[in-house]
């Protein structure tokens, strides 16, 4: 068995495998199938401030080898996550991490602080990329200024590992991920959903009720790894790379673009025991080419 | 009940006509348990356009035989794949999924009304075998365009009285379920329904102005079947609901549908 362990600036990992968060509920949903303590990381639903009902139904298109999705953050707000969904996930034994979202500065703050106190929670990953709310979300991740104003001020209130998830529709996501880390990310994860649009041409109608939605799956997959690799060369803070992977190999080619950590998102659908088997997978290739660990391979292209 | 992911073993694909397949699946240990009304979720190889699985009821469970059935329409590539597949063949899927139809305590025997409509009436006829078993009187009302599209009526006469209705005329009585004598001759206790949309809104309407209990089940699209990523929701009195999770099957009551 090689050396799986990763450190992302403080969380600590049995392994690099995470899954990605809107994908794999509270952990709960995939107990049937997956020990989950063989994965390094589960990141729960978006969460925020207040109570959100979402996006309208249809919410959802499939589109050539991925889908579109339109959820809008349906959650029921972080006071209740803490007194209702975080006593029955603390004691998973791996690293439960929430996905925070807000509609504004405050509404961010106010919910890290909230989920600073909770013990069992070892970071957060601050969504400044989600495409599917009118307000905010996005609105941060695509400007130098609103993610650093953003990270900034989380950054205040929030003590332990702060994982930033940055937007793919921008111009230049380097910049966004430089913003994040001088204003005091841990970490970056990337890729959120591509803005995209499915249309049924019988009945002239948008697929999804908010006529726009985000792309991910296999389809997203080059898009992703060309924005890791990027990113990657571009912080010194770790990167968790994220976007298609559907496999062991998808996840290595992340690895050695230099992401320390990878993410499962969509894949989980189809494959519901996914990150078991891609953490197998990445153990395999790390013995069949004699590494002793995955340090060994983080960002170890050769061009 | 626990889901589980199975490669289950292809023992007949029967074609219905045209646009059906029944499909009958075994597994080498005993299947799991599952309730009437409950899905699976298929994965289909072999089609390049297919990314997520698909969800199919769970048409019949032949426990002696250890077989689950699948009746399935064929309406895009996915579906069309899954109707190539010959004896032998294993396909990978994942059940039972979601909640099924309320049956009612098994001394209480209730006077069932079960309407169908197309390739809806696929959970229906482990529905009905339920009934029966659990000492109700299923009696079946289903409907189709015509005659050729009334599937596994066989079966369903061997569970309870079968009424038909068609929109050419061509099998039972002319029209919609709706129309059908029998809803003005006889008072039931219970409707339980699945078909299209339409078809279920106006049962629903009937079951609302007569103070008939009633349960229909939604085929809203979905991505994860699990209640993992929240995309297959209905509207409901309590919020959005995930369909795959907290349905199929509904109480009308709890939708917020113009009935
Ligand atoms: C809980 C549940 C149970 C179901 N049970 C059965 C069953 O027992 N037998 C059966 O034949 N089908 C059933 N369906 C519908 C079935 O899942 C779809 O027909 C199937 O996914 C279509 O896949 P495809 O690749 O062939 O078509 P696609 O290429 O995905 O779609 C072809 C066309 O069918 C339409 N379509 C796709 N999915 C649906 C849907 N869920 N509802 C209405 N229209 C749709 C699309 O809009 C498109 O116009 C069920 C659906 C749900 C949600
Ligand atoms: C149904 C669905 C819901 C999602 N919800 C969230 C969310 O709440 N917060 C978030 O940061 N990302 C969310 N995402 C984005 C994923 O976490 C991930 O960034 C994206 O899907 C790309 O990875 P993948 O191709 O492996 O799925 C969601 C994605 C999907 C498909
Ligand atoms: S399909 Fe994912 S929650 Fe229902």
């Amino acid at each position: 068995m090689a050396n799986l362990n990763v450190n992302i600036n403080g969380l600590l990992m049995n392994n690099p495998v995470m899954t990605a968060s809107g994908t794999f509920g509270y952990g709960k949903e995939y107990e049937d199938f997956v020990d989950l303590e063989k994965i390094g990381g589960i990141i729960v639903k978006g969460t925020t401030l207040h109570k959100r009902e979402g996006n309208p139904y249809p919410r959802m298109a499939e589109t050539p080898s991925g889908m579109l999705n339109a959820v809008g953050l349906q959650n029921k707000g972080v006071n209740y996550f803490i007194n209702h969904i975080y006593p029955q996930i603390k004691d998973i034994p791996t690293n439960m991490i929430v996905n925070v979202s807000g509609s504004s500065i405050e509404s961010y703050v106010k919910t890290a602080e909230a989920i600073n106190e909770l013990e069992k929670i070892p970071a957060i990953e601050l969504n400044i990329s989600c495409p599917n709310v009118k307000k905010g979300g996005m609105a941060f991740g695509v400007s130098i200024q609103g993610a650093s104003e953003v990270v900034s001020a989380v950054r205040k209130v929030y003590k332990k590992c702060l994982i930033v998830k940055l937007s793919p529709n921008v111009t230049d996501i380097t910049e966004i991920a430089r913003a994040a880390e001088a204003s005091g990310a841990d970490s970056v994860s990337l890729i959120n959903t591509i803005l995209g649009m499915a249309i049924d041409a019988e009945h002239r109608r948008p697929l999804l009720s908010t006529v726009t939605g985000g792309m991910s799956g296999a389809a997203v997959k080059p898009i992703a790894l060309r924005m890791v690799w990027q990113v990657a060369k571009a912080v010194k803070i770790p990167v968790i790379g994220l976007g298609g992977i559907m496999n062991a190999r998808d996840a290595i080619e992340f690895i050695l673009a230099g992401a320390s950590a990878i993410q499962i998102g969509t894949a989980n659908f189809i494959d519901p025991t996914i990150t078991v088997k891609v953490v197998e997978g990445i153990n395999d290739y790390l013995e069949r080419h004699h590494y002793k660990s995955i340090n060994d391979i983080i960002g170890a292209l050769e061009i | 009940m626990n889901k589980h992911i199975l490669d289950l073993t292809v023992v007949e694909n029967i074609k219905l006509h045209t646009n059906y397949v029944l499909l009958k699946m075994t597994h080498e240990l005993t299947l799991p348990p599952m309730m009437p009304g409950q899905f699976a979720e298929i994965k289909i190889d072999g089609s390049s356009t297919t990314f997520l699985r698909r969800p199919i009821s769970i048409n019949y469970v032949d426990k002696e035989k250890n077989e689950v059935w699948f009746l399935i329409q064929l309406v895009g590539d996915g579906t069309h794949q899954l109707s190539k597949v010959n004896k032998g063949d294993k396909v990978n899927i994942i059940l039972p999924l979601g909640k099924g139809f309320t049956l009612p305590q098994s001394n209480i025997h209730k006077k069932c009304l079960i309407i169908g409509g197309g390739v809806g009436i696929a959970p229906l006829l482990y529905l009905g075998e339920q009934l029966l078993v659990n000492g109700n009187q299923p009696v079946f009302l289903l409907g189709a365009r015509s005659k050729q599209d009334l599937l596994q009526l066989d079966n369903f006469q061997q569970l309870g009285l079968v009424y038909t209705t068609t929109e050419d005329g061509s099998c039972g009585e002319k029209g919609y379920v709706t129309q059908h004598s029998i809803l003005s001759h006889e008072r039931f206790d219970i409707i339980y329904s699945c078909g299209p949309k339409p078809m279920m809104v106006s049962v629903a309407k009937f079951a609302k102005a007569n103070h008939i209990e009633c349960e229909v089940s939604l085929e809203n699209k979905m991505a994860c079947g699990i209640g993992a990523c929240l995309c297959c929701v209905e509207n409901t009195n309590e919020g959005h609901l995930c369909v795959c999770k907290e349905g199929p099957v509904f109480n009308i009551k709890q939708l917020l549908w113009q009935i």
